[in-house]
């Protein structure tokens, strides 16, 4: 007993000052990004939380409030209903849209056996660039009297001066969003679709299988994961819809394409009430988790995994 | 069948590039002809100095710059700071490293819109508003890069830098001359969505800058939105040329592009 204990000790020590110099040197390649972090995430997020309970327009020092900021936007503050309204109802179309056509697409140019990387791109370019430029573009197509109400008076059908309709409104930053985006969901359900074995496909024929049949029952439970990563990361980025929204409408008419995003600037940076901004970036914040927790309990339900 | 399906898929890539079309059509006409009434497909009138007169105009060639070096910075920092990171994570032991990880993950889920309230709350008391390290600094710290790579480094054989360290190289000898070289194609892919992330970045430009000498691109375009009587050509101008960089890598390296976004759900989907 005491025999091993002498025989071990030496080694473990030698060890320990192996294991010393590897954490030292490892504090010294953390630091930098942990000094990064620390400054710029972990101290901000604790800022907003105290922000969102205290009353600070700027110039003077902010004031300690409780939950009065919460309060006022659950029960006062009539814009908020209105705001979280567009926010759920922009991202619950847009997702649906984005998941639809980024498969549609997917499937289409997967089917294909030259030039797949051509149409990759072609629908991934506005991803590359940015959505301020794209939006843009969009603006002028849709300007009163600019190409698409020519377009719509042609084909007879009178819907003129889409941005400014707030009924309408909404559905222009759905259009300009996704065409936008949605190359980047695309290339991922292809290259999922791609990684399908050929071979499951072709058994499935031979069982006389029709092509919506091993659409249904084998490539897309086979893609399902990457399918419900995808879903995820749409909703967490369309929940923080801002760029579009700035350049074609600034979340009017009226209050009509105001989403949560763009209610935490125009609040923070042209009301200058940084702390009620808080609030609401806190609600985006718990809306985004809940919602990231819903899909992790739903997965069970659809998603499935080959192990 | 398949000859349709070819036919039928061009049709719908041309109507999606159809905006791009838009755009540099209406660089080359006179601003008069852009909001003629009914809207003419093809130049009337061909302006082909548009381009010229925009570069004189508005300081389009000052917002270039500008961009350039916020992105070409913000890449910089976030490849040297996620590498050094992301070598600790994968190949060194030390106290805490488990729970220091799922920090860094954590932070992952944090939206933007969300710091930006707190970010130019730290950026106005250091007085960096309207200054490049405001606009670069907050933005180069994200942990996105330390998973990417540290995910790229576990995958290498340890006995590759085993017998250096065996004749007494540092490990920071080891990560330049042996790890790096062979984790290029991570690292050029971190580098690639990192540099386009903030070439497109318009929030955080718009919170911290105000002036017109430190304006990228994004933010450039906005500021002319609403000049008296909208010069719409200079603005497509300036919109395809803030969209060069992008279509030309996205074309250059749709190879890595299409690995990269692959990849991405990998990372978080499995």
């Amino acid at each position: 007993m005491s025999q091993t204990e002498i025989r071990t000790r030496p080694a473990g020590r030698r060890r320990h000052r192996l294991f010393n110099t590897e954490a030292h040197t490892a504090l010294v390649f953390l630091l930098p990004s942990f000094l990064g972090l620390l400054i710029f995430l972990i101290l901000p997020i604790a800022a907003s939380l105290a922000l969102s309970f205290s009353n600070w327009s700027l110039l003077s020092e902010p004031r300690f409030v409780g939950l009065s900021n919460y309060i006022r936007l659950l029960t006062v503050d009539p814009a908020f209903f209105n705001v979280l309204g567009n926010t759920l109802f922009f991202t619950v179309e847009y997702v649906i849209l984005n998941l639809v056509v980024a498969l549609g697409l997917a499937t289409w140019i997967a089917s294909l056996k030259r030039a797949q990387r051509w149409f990759r791109v072609v629908f991934f370019l506005p991803t590359f660039t940015p959505s301020i430029a794209v939006s843009m573009v969009w603006l002028l197509m849709f300007t009163p009297g600019g190409l698409v109400d020519a377009v719509f008076r042609t084909l007879g059908v009178h819907f003129p001066n889409l941005l400014i309709n707030p009924h309408l409104a909404m559905q222009v930053i759905v259009i300009v969003t996704l065409w936008g985006n949605v190359g980047y969901n695309l290339i991922l359900f292809n290259a999922a679709l791609d990684l399908v074995p050929q071979s499951y496909l072709d058994a499935a024929e031979i069982d006389g299988a029709g092509p919506w049949q091993r659409f249904w029952k084998i490539r897309l439970p086979l893609i399902s994961p990457t399918l419900f990563f995808g879903v995820v990361m749409t909703a967490i980025t369309s929940l923080q819809v801002f760029d579009q929204i700035f350049v074609l409408t600034r979340g009017g008419p009226g209050s009509a394409t105001a989403t949560l995003g763009f209610a935490i600037y125009q609040y923070g940076f042209t009301n200058y009430q940084m702390g009620y901004a808080s609030a609401l970036a806190w609600v985006m914040f718990i809306i985004i988790m809940a919602l990231t927790a819903l899909q992790f309990w739903l997965q069970r339900k659809w998603v499935h995994y080959d192990s | 069948m398949t000859v349709v399906s070819y036919c039928g898929l061009t049709l719908v890539a041309l109507a999606f590039l159809f905006p791009f079309f838009w755009m540099i059509t209406n660089t080359i006409r006179p601003n008069a002809e852009v909001l003629a009434v009914p809207p003419r497909l093809l130049p009337e009138e061909y302006a082909w100095d548009t381009f010229a007169k925009a570069w004189n105009e508005l300081p389009f060639g000052r917002f270039f710059i500008n961009s350039f070096v916020v992105a070409g910075s913000v890449t910089v920092i976030t490849v040297l700071v996620s590498t050094l990171s992301a070598y600790a994570f994968a190949r060194l032991r030390f106290p805490g490293r488990g729970g220091l990880l799922t920090t860094y993950l954590a932070t992952l889920m944090i939206p933007q819109v969300m710091l930006v309230i707190p970010l130019f709350l730290i950026v106005s008391r250091a007085g960096l508003t309207n200054t490049y390290l405001g606009m670069i600094l907050p933005m180069a710290f994200s942990s996105f890069g330390a998973f990417l790579l540290r995910q790229f480094f576990l995958s290498i054989p340890k006995e590759l830098e085993e017998a250096a360290l065996i004749d007494g190289a540092s490990r920071l000898r080891v990560l330049v001359s042996i790890i790096v070289p062979v984790s290029l194609p991570a690292i050029g892919l971190l580098s690639l969505f990192t540099f386009i992330g903030q070439w497109n970045n318009f929030l955080w430009p718009l919170i911290v800058v105000d002036d017109t000498a430190h304006a990228t691109l994004p933010l450039g375009l906005t500021m002319f939105q609403t000049q008296q009587g909208t010069a719409w050509n200079f603005i497509m101008a300036g919109a395809t040329l803030s969209m060069i960089p992008g279509i030309i890598l996205a074309i250059g390296l749709q190879q890595l592009i299409y690995r990269g976004i692959a990849m991405s759900s990998g990372f978080g989907g499995r």
